[in-house]
């Protein structure tokens, strides 16, 4: 299919935030983006504000604070999506439809028990946790991330490349269960699921800050084992445009000034894969 | 007839506690000596109305299950009062 085809549904709840950049960031491309609630997932809503997964080919779970991230981060977002519209979601996944997470997007994709994704397409419980970062604060920087494994998120940034992209977040701290984070961590790596990890400006490993919340391994996003659904921590929403990126004010102008920055990549690979797919 | 409950969500023990280990530096900056260890945990006081006392129980650990505890990093306690 053609981009100005592909319809991406930007789902919403209470205390969502970065659905207006997500769509934006779509729209630019030439993708028919929509923000909807998720009641009009649900059915709850007038006739004509009614929408189904499958009028859709791409979900989106944007940042933000989802009911107030009251009981954990993305919790009640995901009991309710579970609850009413579970058994589409399974399909529209295991039909091979991508569904990206970011931020707030990819704390529900965790608890829903579709990432990692290691007992199946939906996990009855969650299967690993993003908890409170280490420094036991809104960690607010840049960071950097590098691509060591490609997604459908990512099929257009090179394997080793590292890219510049924003994490804002409180719990994000990737963590396995505990005795059995080697088991859980080799079957990541073997499935080739970890697609970003935080790395320094050397590109090696680094602890705090740089590591913005003390995650396992320094992973900063995962995907399932069959690269469809895809959740990350930092914001490719927040680095769409050069403008977007802390720097730019002392690069403007200069020959080397690119206009886009970093997660437009993000967006264009999802693209990319969607009109090759279906 | 109405029963109520109190849901409390801890850590497993040794998950990392940063909120546990940032109020135990702050009670010890503000002089508490005293004080060695510091757990958060958080009590949801749950109250129903039921015909089916000998079920809450259940039911309650079904909303734990299905909501309230992430069984990766925490588990729950429950208390009928």
């Amino acid at each position: 299919m053609k981009v100005k085809d592909i319809r991406v549904c930007v789902l919403r709840l209470e205390g969502t935030n970065c659905e207006e950049e997500t769509a934006y960031s779509f729209r630019q491309l030439g993708a028919d983006a929509e923000i909807i609630h998720l009641k009009q997932l649900t059915g709850d809503v007038r006739e004509d504000e009614k929408r189904s997964l499958g009028d859709y080919q791409c979900l989106m779970i944007p940042g933000g604070f989802s009911s107030g991230d009251y009981v954990r981060a993305g919790a009640i977002w995901a009991a309710r999506v579970k609850s009413a519209i579970g058994g589409d979601l399974i399909e529209f996944i295991e039909d091979g439809y991508p569904v990206g997470g970011i931020c707030n997007g990819f704390q529900v994709l965790v608890e829903l028990g579709v990432l990692p994704g290691l007992g199946g397409t939906m996990a009855a419980e969650p299967e690993i946790a993003l908890t409170i970062n280490d420094s036991d604060r809104f960690e607010c920087r840049p960071t950097l991330l590098e691509h060591e494994n490609t997604c459908v998120f990512t099929g257009s940034i090179p394997v080793g490349m590292i890219s510049l992209m924003p994490s804002a977040h409180a719990e994000g701290k990737l963590t396995l269960p505990l005795g059995e984070e080697d088991k859980y961590l080799g079957k990541l790596i073997d499935n080739n699921q970890i697609v970003f990890r935080y790395v320094d400006p050397d590109g090696e490993y680094s602890g705090y800050p740089w590591n913005p919340n003390g995650s396992i391994y320094n992973i900063a996003g995962i995907c399932n084992p069959e690269g469809n659904v895809f959740g990350m921590m930092p914001h490719p929403e927040r680095a769409y445009e050069r403008l977007m990126l802390p720097d730019w004010t002392r690069n403007t102008g200069s020959s080397n000034a690119e206009e886009y920055a970093d997660g437009r990549l993000y967006f264009a690979s999802v693209l990319d894969y969607v009109c090759s797919k279906f | 007839m109405m029963i109520q409950a109190d849901v409390t969500i801890r850590l497993k023990k040794g998950m990392a506690d940063p909120e546990g280990a940032n109020t135990l530096k702050a009670l010890t900056l503000l002089g508490f000596k005293n004080v060695k260890h510091v757990e958060s945990m958080k009590t949801f006081r749950i109250t129903l109305e039921t015909d089916d006392a000998k079920n809450v129980e259940d039911e309650i650990s079904e909303m734990c299950r299905k909501l309230l505890a992430n069984p990766v990093i925490q588990e729950y306690s429950i208390k009928i009062l």
